[in-house]
């Protein structure tokens, strides 16, 4: 029997996902012993100073290269990076999900479990504060996506899935209005979610059966072990790309990409606003971040055969969502089919196999997230009496009520629609010239052809908000508070200063554009 | 890329230096203007048409300015980084300026037309509420219009192009109350779609081949290129301009897009941005130079569009369509001169410029009649407008006889030595493209006489509401006026400087002499000049006395001729419903096919288990079951690439 012999563990390089996760669970306690009154403040700022503390964290180990926990967690250039965005991007939705002065008591229901349109149920609508229990779920979410970007097995990498995934099934059925649409989305999201995940643990099982037999190796899912399976192991290659097919389906379910991307309209209308922005921004960053990640480093060998497929799966996800975004009629269902037609360029960046692909994709992955987010912010402002005015028609003339926010809604389309000068179109170049290195034209031809389809729907919202003539229903845009300006503001800045001068950040991604193996 | 030893020939730009290190002041002036015009919203509804005004005024004067430094230097391409806008790793783009002779006379007729047309609108559009807007619109453009022939790369070349085709996008629909001019908008803003598809593929693949998007790199490096690349390219650059210039196949935007305020046509659809297309044919004449094939894609789409603008402007009753009409065949002429090659570059240059200025002119003239017609547009319904509306008349007059390019007018000496030039190819494309250019003339004549005599001579056929139509004020005269002296006189002083300034441009010297004429040179003139004025005399004759106020029955090609050739109907057919089909192909099989395949199962078997059930149910079942669906494809598809069914 050998002895058994504990992993040695880096704690300053796991320190961010430390911080979270602490920070998620003094939260619960914060529930349990502190007054009502105080935990919305408490609850906040605990949530905003652990991110805070964890993004310090990232930035104090930027140098770091390195394997620890055994080899169950990559601290490299790519994880601090991608690290990084999450935490950048979640202070943002936090700033969201704090707002308290744009609805009475938030965006957030203070009982979910109170049987929805019951008179219970409106009484609670009009009235009570929303649930606290918002924030430490968050925080579990962000620690599991920190987690996940740096998972170096596919064990671990399925943990943290679960980890983050769990809290937003929850998140989403909080929504203060419209309880049976939330109620529906969550269930969705959980029963699919669930379903995603199955796929995941049984490619996780196939691939662990392929590692088995490489001469004086043991059989193991660490991506190490996977890549030197993919060069010399002896099982058949069918267990190889069946496991690596159903772990594709679990992580591109996650990423939104087509046909796996069903659920996402109904669940983004769904959710509570800041929740959707959290979900489009950092979701996607932790998606692709492991997509990135078991492609680049276990898969790697296999890059010949996976990318016809991917490819293809790319090029559906670009068309569905551009052409079904010319239909919608409500603007998160617009959003959400922006957001799958982005996972499509998206993966035209991961197919690229090059330090410039890895970069593209990390610098489009912050560049989305940022205008996503001041997206739905804005989305959370234009309301009536019963909420959110979410449906198009209720846009029209919005120029004329609130130029402002008019323009800035027109700012952020713009930036949707890949024009210059403005970060989408960065991002889009970003991703599409690699591809191009690479040889795979046919994809960047599907990206631009797409793209051009995809502005229609973004310039008909503009010509409608400016173009048309208020009419009786068009709601007016409430004045955010302190928060949501905030949030707005960065994503905004963001959205320009990353069209204008995107030189440093695509440094900072180029700098760290490597995995450590 | 600036190799140790440049090979002779090599594109090379100076650095700016003194008063030229603030060329990218044109730009920022109008771009500023905009922005605080649409930031300040109706605090600055009673000054800021002036704003407007000064901002593109001022720009010219600077634009003069920097003209004339250009004179004095050794090397007339002076270049300048304003900063790094993409600088990691193999991606290299420049947020830079050029100013060169080329973009230095581009500069010069986008501000100084550009300035007369805001003076205008200052009066046309007072009585318009939205007038701080259109100006702030207006400004937006010129903008970018600037940035367009200013950048010192592609990329920046298709900023401004974005640039100017929203802005022209919200201007065509400035009048969103009209339905049509929301349609027009959608239709203009689709179509440049196309052909912008094709200029970003463009640049891409100058990036995938060359590394770079720097003119003089690109030029530089195009030697080193396939035959086959050079080729693709090219036509991509094509379809780019194509879509913005109104050039077959993508033409039928340009005149819908006179749905939007006069001075927007005259600006925008056609003194300058319509002219862009023909600007990035010239400006990547080496591109275009290095195959032949491309050149002849080039001078065939010329002139086959001269002729069908032709053709349709004969038929058509709308003034400003017909003068849309007239811009879509002159700019056939310009692609047909870009595609000749060699010296006629510098001819295509040339008559985009005269262009500008006599279509702006009649464009406004066209407005000024409107204006005092209430709004009325059918020529048919004009006449003897001449002794109300004099100076309208007389300045109309100065932009007829120079776009039908009689003598001494501009669009003599512009027009003719493009002819001329087609006439001196080698080969039997010599008779074809001369042809086709001097057939195009003698229609020019007939259609735009006929276009000038109904709306000013003959008979009053007004409707009954205008008892005196009235001459427009000042503000819109005196731009009138400045545009028809630049109609009459510019002809001349263009083409005998502008060649000789032109040739500092990179690939735009190497004026080889050509073949001689196929004809003599003194025939083809006496012969074009001839066939104008027949053409006119024709138009004269038959429309002297009037026309008939109501559409009147046609033969074949009239017909044809008024449904734009049926060009529309094949967009529809080819564009627009199978666009429309997969729409609904895919929505309804994301809404229905899968969900109605389950719901469908499961009332068979339940027996109709009610709309609540499948309310609640119905919908994650089906989803699931697309993933699955989904699922079993992608492992086929591994599996199959594993057998190598696929890779």
């Amino acid at each position: 029997m050998t002895e058994l012999k504990l992993p040695s563990i880096d704690y300053a390089a796991l320190a961010p996902i430390l911080i979270m996760l602490s920070a998620a669970l003094l939260g619960v306690l914060v529930e349990a012993f502190v007054p009502r009154r105080l935990r919305h403040v408490g609850q906040l700022s605990l949530g905003l100073l652990a991110v805070l503390a964890a993004l310090v964290m990232v930035i104090l180990n930027s140098d770091d290269r390195l394997l620890t926990a055994g080899g169950a967690i990559a601290v490299d250039g790519p994880t601090l990076f991608l690290q990084g965005a999450i935490l950048v991007l979640a202070a943002m939705a936090l700033l969201l999900i704090g707002e308290r002065s744009v609805e009475r008591g938030g965006a957030f229901v203070a009982q979910a479990a109170v049987t929805a349109e019951s008179a219970d149920d409106r009484r609670q609508a009009e009235s009570s504060n929303g649930a606290t229990e918002v924030y430490p779920l968050t925080s579990f979410a962000i620690g599991g996506m920190l987690i996940f970007v740096a998972a170096n097995d596919l064990l671990t990498m399925f943990i943290a899935l679960e980890v983050f995934s769990l809290p937003l099934y929850l998140l989403c059925a909080l929504a203060r209005r419209r309880r049976l649409l939330s109620q529906e989305a969550a269930m969705k999201y959980f029963l699919l979610g669930a379903y995603a995940s199955a796929f995941f643990l049984f490619g996780v099982a196939l691939v662990y059966g392929f590692t088995s037999g490489i001469p004086g190796r043991p059989a193991g899912v660490d991506f190490a072990t996977i890549h030197a399976a993919v060069a010399e192991s002896p099982a058949s290659k069918v267990l190889l790309f069946a496991g690596m097919a159903l772990l594709a389906i679990g992580l591109l379910f996650k990423a939104a990409a087509a046909p796996f991307h069903v659920w996402t309209p109904d669940v983004y209308q769904g959710a509570p606003t800041p929740v959707t922005g959290f979900m489009a921004s950092c979701t996607k960053v932790a998606a692709f971040g492991a997509l990135l990640r078991v492609f680049h480093v276990a898969f790697s060998g296999a890059a010949w055969d996976f990318t016809p497929v991917l490819g293809a799966i790319a090029v559906l996800t670009m068309l569905v969502g551009a052409v079904l975004a010319v239909t919608q009629t409500d603007i998160k269902r617009l959003l959400a089919y922006s957001s799958i037609a982005n996972a499509g360029y998206l993966l035209v960046g991961v197919l690229a196999p090059s330090k410039d692909g890895l970069s593209g994709t990390m610098f489009y992955l912050v560049a989305y997230g940022f205008s996503v987010l001041a997206a739905f912010a804005v989305v959370t402002l234009v309301r009536d009496a019963d909420g959110e005015a979410t449906h198009l028609s209720r846009w029209a003339g919005l120029g004329r009520r609130s130029p402002f926010f008019a323009a800035i809604f027109t700012f952020l389309l713009l930036a949707f629609a890949g024009i210059p000068l403005t970060s989408g179109f960065m991002s889009k170049f970003a991703v599409f010239a690699p591809a191009l290195d690479a040889g795979h034209a046919w994809l960047v031809v599907a990206g631009v052809l797409t793209s051009m389809v995809l502005a229609f729907p973004y310039l008909r919202v503009v010509v409608m908000m400016w173009l048309s003539e208020p009419g009786e229903s068009t709601p007016t845009v409430t004045t955010p508070g302190g928060l949501t300006s905030a949030a707005l503001m960065i994503g905004v800045l963001a959205t320009l200063v990353l069209g204008v001068i995107p030189g440093p950040l695509l440094d900072l991604a180029n700098g760290a554009a490597e995995f450590v193996r | 890329m600036n190799a140790p030893a440049e090979p002779a020939g090599a594109v090379v730009y100076a650095p700016a230096s003194g008063l030229l290190g603030s060329v990218w002041l044109l730009v920022a002036i109008p771009l500023a203007s905009a922005v605080i015009l649409l930031l300040l919203g109706r605090r600055a509804d009673r000054w800021g048409h002036w704003l407007g005004v000064a901002s593109v005024g001022t720009a010219f004067v600077l634009g003069l300015t920097y003209f004339f430094q250009l004179r004095g230097l050794e090397n007339k391409s002076v270049e300048q980084s304003l900063w790094d806008f993409i600088a990691v790793g193999d991606f290299k783009v420049d947020f830079g300026l050029l100013f060169d002779p080329l973009a230095a006379v581009f500069v010069l007729l986008i501000t100084g037309v550009g300035f007369l047309i805001h003076l205008y609108a200052v009066e046309y559009m007072a009585h318009d509420e939205g007038r701080r807007r259109f100006f702030a619109y207006f400004n937006l453009f010129v903008a970018a219009m600037l940035l367009l022939v200013l950048g010192n790369n592609y990329v920046m070349l298709y900023f401004g192009w974005e640039g100017v085709g929203l802005a022209s996008y919200l201007l065509i629909s400035f009048w969103y109350g009209r339905p049509s001019a929301a349609t027009a908008g959608k239709k203009a803003f689709l179509m440049n779609r196309v052909g912008d598809a094709g200029l970003a593929i463009g640049i891409f693949i100058m990036f995938a081949t060359l590394g770079t998007t720097q003119y003089d790199e690109v030029f530089n490096g195009v030697g080193s290129l396939t035959a086959t690349t050079v080729l693709v390219l090219g036509l991509l650059l094509l379809l780019g301009a194509t879509g913005k210039s109104g050039q077959f196949p993508l033409q039928a935007w340009l005149p819908d897009a006179m749905e939007g305020p006069t001075p927007v046509s005259a600006l925008i659809h056609a003194a300058t941005m319509v002219t862009a297309g023909v600007y990035l044919i010239a400006r990547s004449n080496p591109i275009f130079s290095a195959n032949s094939t491309l050149q002849l894609v080039v001078a065939s789409v010329g002139a086959l569009t001269l002729l069908i603008g032709c053709v349709i402007g004969a038929a058509k009753d709308d003034i400003k369509r017909v003068l849309a009409w007239s811009t879509v065949s002159q700019i056939g002429y310009m692609f047909l001169g870009v595609g000749l090659g060699g010296g006629a570059y510098a001819l295509a240059i040339i008559h985009l410029l005269a262009h500008g200025f006599f279509k702006a002119n009649m464009f406004l003239g066209a407005g000024s009649v409107m204006h005092g017609m209430n709004d009325q547009v059918d020529i048919r319904r004009f006449g003897g407008l001449a002794k109300h509306m004099r100076i309208t008349w007389l300045t109309f007059m100065m932009g007829w006889l120079a776009i039908i390019g009689m003598f001494p007018f501009s669009g003599f000496f512009s027009k003719e030595p493009i002819i001329v030039a087609a006439f001196e190819r080698d080969d039997w494309t010599a008779w074809l493209f001369g042809g086709a250019a001097l057939l195009g003339a003698g229609l020019t004549a007939f259609y735009m006489t006929r276009l000038f005599v109904l709306t000013f001579h003959g008979p009053k056929r007004w409707t009954e509401d205008i008892e005196h139509p009235h001459e427009s004020p000042k503000l819109m005269t005196i731009p009138l006026i400045l545009l028809a002296i630049g109609s009459v006189g510019a002809g001349f002083l263009l083409s005998t400087s502008v060649p000789e300034w032109l040739a500092a441009t990179a690939g735009l010297g190497g004026h080889e002499e050509g073949h001689e004429p196929v004809l003599a040179h003194w025939l083809i003139t006496a012969l074009s000049l001839l066939i104008t004025v027949v053409g006119a005399g024709l138009a004269w004759f038959l429309f002297r006395t009037g026309t008939a106020t109501e559409p009147q029955p046609a033969g074949v090609l009239v017909t044809a001729a008024r449904r734009n050739l049926y060009t529309d109907a094949v967009n529809e057919t080819v564009f627009e419903k199978p666009g429309i089909f997969l729409t609904r192909a895919l929505v309804f099989l994301d809404n229905r096919g899968v969900d109605g395949l389950v719901n469908g199962l499961a009332a068979a078997v339940g027996g109709g288990s009610g709309r609540l059930r499948r309310l609640q149910t119905g919908f994650v079942r089906s989803y699931a079951t697309s993933i699955l669906a989904g699922a079993l494809l992608v492992v086929a598809a591994f599996l199959a690439v594993q057998a190598g069914w696929l890779a």
